[in-house]
């Protein structure tokens, strides 16, 4: 009993260190470059990126493979290896200068107020430890639970996260579960300590299609019943586009276009998010139709074009884009801010788009043969 | 080019409806694999693994149980035995130069060359383990220094290393315990850089996984993500390099005494018993071959057994 009442008094005295709640906004982040060092030169994985996220909202992080989305989730949590790694730029978290924070001091906010659901199941559970000493872990380090009331609250988690026969699980090991189960698993472990903000860093990228509308609506009712805010990064406008209050597409590092969901939808402006989009096959085409593809590839991110980073794969790309980097530019929509010259569904796009044409540019004959509706923005 | 006909039956799918049967490929091209070697791979005992198994079984149990036998005295000395052959009355396998039961002292020799062997891989295990899972898991400085000694020690030699760390520490005439105490130490210390090696590539590998961030960011420390996460995986291929090391012991043991520094007479071992025999291998070569063939069977059947944990397991780090 005196055992108790100590960790209780400890577990008051990690809590005072972390400011206490205010405002609105839950995170923001500003600025924020995370780079990587090589022996090729160094990476710029994130390059300046902005954002906040209020208290229970949740942000979609969308853009292809290795645009720096899952590197911005690990760095806003502090889970990038500490060599070779620069992070400039100001984290705040509920107060709290997270950027400032060296692992030790981290360590207080990692579990009870970040939390991090990882892509794949199969390599984010430990091999050989039972599930339920998997669960108990995380309640283990911060609240000092004696075992029965961890088992009891392992047992309430599985359940919330919709296992069935919860009791026998805890004793099961991951490879006696199927993907979707794990993922589960890792959901409720990551939820164990009731963080206030979750990462979910592609949390449906491995599992069978059946399964993932299955987890998103489970982190979306997670989400909403805890109120808590996540962080869904996705590379599948699909994904987020009913899970989310607000996405930011990512590329090459940067946030290009960034606007509340329905807006996005709505209004796209930036080409990049326009590609994205159409390279979602639909359901209502034929079978075998050829898929649409974002012609080349992302850019070295040791050495990035100058000008737009997209403008080598842009459709609309003129010679402007490729001297000088748009800034985010605030469209008519509140919240809604983009990364272009010559936008989507604006009378300088569509003009841009027809020089292009015009002129033979391989890039736009692709998009247009795609689908032209989307490429000239029928709004 | 055929018409279209819209009433004409529509073509059957070219998706197969039944399922196939799974093909073994391997087995297609190279013909079936014998049993045996299929057995290894796939980390089961089979034949030779139950063998291997039985004998360890077999010398541990009368290593243990030697004093409660119905043996001579190993050290007791019968004039009329000496040099005879095995199948002497009462005598299985003979007795050696010097009238001294040989089974009995081969059962006897166990005690002293396991007790050797097991320690100084266990030293070798708890050290290099300790050192090879922190320059795996925390990299940088540490691993850079842990590496460079592991390579200092390995570059030793290791036979002139462990022959004049027992000259300088248990030179002629110490007691056969404290000899036994500095073997342990300075064959523990030749096994350091070998385990600690392999611990530190396997804790590398492990450490590359998503659980060990995953964990961090529920807030472990370090020291229970090294002890609770990354070590019970790691321990399968210890364990199969530590089986590998036992047999190594064993035979430096034997080299050991060749050159006068192993385990102190009167106590027996099978490296002195191979070093006393010396002498009578004319005569009567059965004091050599008894020991011998003990070895030879012991140091087999634990890298056989080494092999099968390790394909059980699937280390991927070559032995020793």
């Amino acid at each position: 009993m005196r055992l108790l009442r100590n960790g209780r008094k400890h577990v008051a005295h990690a809590e005072a260190a972390i400011h206490p709640p205010t405002g609105r906004i839950l995170l923001e982040v500003d600025d924020l470059a995370t780079h990587f060092n090589t022996p090729r030169g160094t990476v710029k994985a994130v390059d300046g990126v902005s954002f906040t996220l209020d208290r229970g909202r949740t942000l979609g992080l969308v853009g292809e493979s290795g645009c720096g989305k899952s590197v911005l989730s690990r760095s806003i949590m502090g889970l990038l290896p500490s060599r070779n790694v620069t992070r400039k730029g100001m984290i705040s978290f509920d107060g709290n200068r997270l950027d400032q924070m060296g692992p030790a001091e981290m360590r207080s906010f990692w579990g009870t107020q970040l939390g991090m659901v990882f892509q794949d199941p199969m390599t984010s559970l430990n091999p050989v430890m039972r599930i339920g000493k998997q669960i108990t872990e995380s309640l283990d380090f911060h609240f000092d639970m004696d075992r029965s009331e961890a088992q009891e609250t392992a047992l309430a988690l599985l359940k919330s996260v919709n296992i069935p026969e919860p009791a026998r699980r805890l004793r099961q090991y991951p490879h006696e579960l199927s993907g979707g189960m794990r993922q589960r698993v890792v959901i409720a472990v990551a939820l164990a300590c009731g963080p206030k903000l979750l990462f979910a860093d592609e949390p449906t990228t491995a599992l069978d299609v059946t399964v993932q509308a299955q987890i998103l609506d489970l982190l979306r009712q997670q989400q909403r019943d805890r109120e808590m805010a996540m962080v869904l990064v996705s590379h599948d406008l699909g994904v987020v586009a009913g899970h989310t209050d607000e996405i930011a597409v990512m590329y090459a590092g940067q946030i290009v276009e960034k606007a509340p969901t329905r807006s996005l939808f709505a209004k796209m402006r930036m080409p990049y998010t326009a590609a994205l989009l159409q390279s979602i096959p639909r359901l209502e085409n034929p079978s075998h139709t050829r898929l649409n593809v974002i012609a080349g590839r992302p850019p070295d991110l040791i050495d990035p074009p100058s000008g737009c980073r997209f403008a080598p794969r842009c459709p609309y790309a003129q010679d402007r884009c490729r001297e000088e980097q748009p800034p985010l530019i605030e469209s008519d929509d509140p919240g809604h801010v983009y990364r272009c010259w010559y936008p989507v569904g604006t009378e300088a796009g569509r003009e841009a788009l027809e020089r292009n044409l015009a002129a033979d540019v391989p890039q736009a004959q692709l998009a247009v043969a795609g689908d032209a509706s989307v490429v000239t923005g029928d709004d | 080019m055929p018409e279209l006909d819209p009433a004409a039956p529509v073509e059957p799918p070219l998706i197969p409806t039944t399922t196939l049967e799974p093909v073994d490929l391997v087995a297609a091209v190279e013909g079936p694999e014998p049993e045996a070697e299929r057995a290894v791979r796939r980390g089961r005992l089979g034949i030779g693994g139950t063998a291997a198994l039985f004998w360890l079984f077999l010398v541990v149990a009368l290593a243990l149980l030697a004093p409660v036998l119905p043996i001579d005295d190993p050290n007791t000395s019968i004039a009329s035995i000496a040099k005879q052959g095995p199948g002497t009355e009462g005598h299985i396998l003979g007795g050696d130069g010097l009238g001294r039961d040989v089974l009995s002292r081969v059962i006897w020799g166990s005690r002293a060359t396991l007790l050797l062997a097991v320690s100084a891989v266990l030293l070798g295990l708890i050290l290099g383990g300790a050192l090879g899972l922190i320059a795996g898991y925390f990299r940088g400085r540490a691993d850079t220094g842990l590496t460079g000694l592991f390579d200092v020690l390995l570059s030793f030699p290791q036979l002139i290393l462990a022959v004049t760390l027992v000259t300088v520490f248990a030179g002629g005439g110490v007691s056969s315990t404290r000899r036994m105490i500095v073997l342990i130490l300075a064959l523990g210390v030749v096994s350091i850089p070998v385990l600690g090696r392999i611990t530190r590539a396997s804790t590398l590998s492990w450490c590359q996984r998503e659980f060990v961030t995953a964990s961090r960011a529920i807030g472990a420390r370090n020291r229970s993500i090294i002890i609770g996460e990354v070590l019970p995986n790691v321990l399968p291929a210890m364990f199969s390099i530590a089986l590998l090391g036992i047999a190594v012991v064993i035979v430096a043991e034997g080299g050991l005494s060749l050159l006068g520094v192993g385990i102190q007479l009167p106590t027996p071992s099978w490296g002195n018993m191979i070093a006393e025999g010396r002498s009578d291998l004319r005569d009567a070569p059965h004091i050599v071959m008894v020991p011998t063939v003990a070895i030879f069977l012991t140091v087999l059947a634990l890298n056989y057994l080494g092999d099968i944990v390790r394909a059980r397991f699937d280390v991927r780090e070559s032995a020793l």
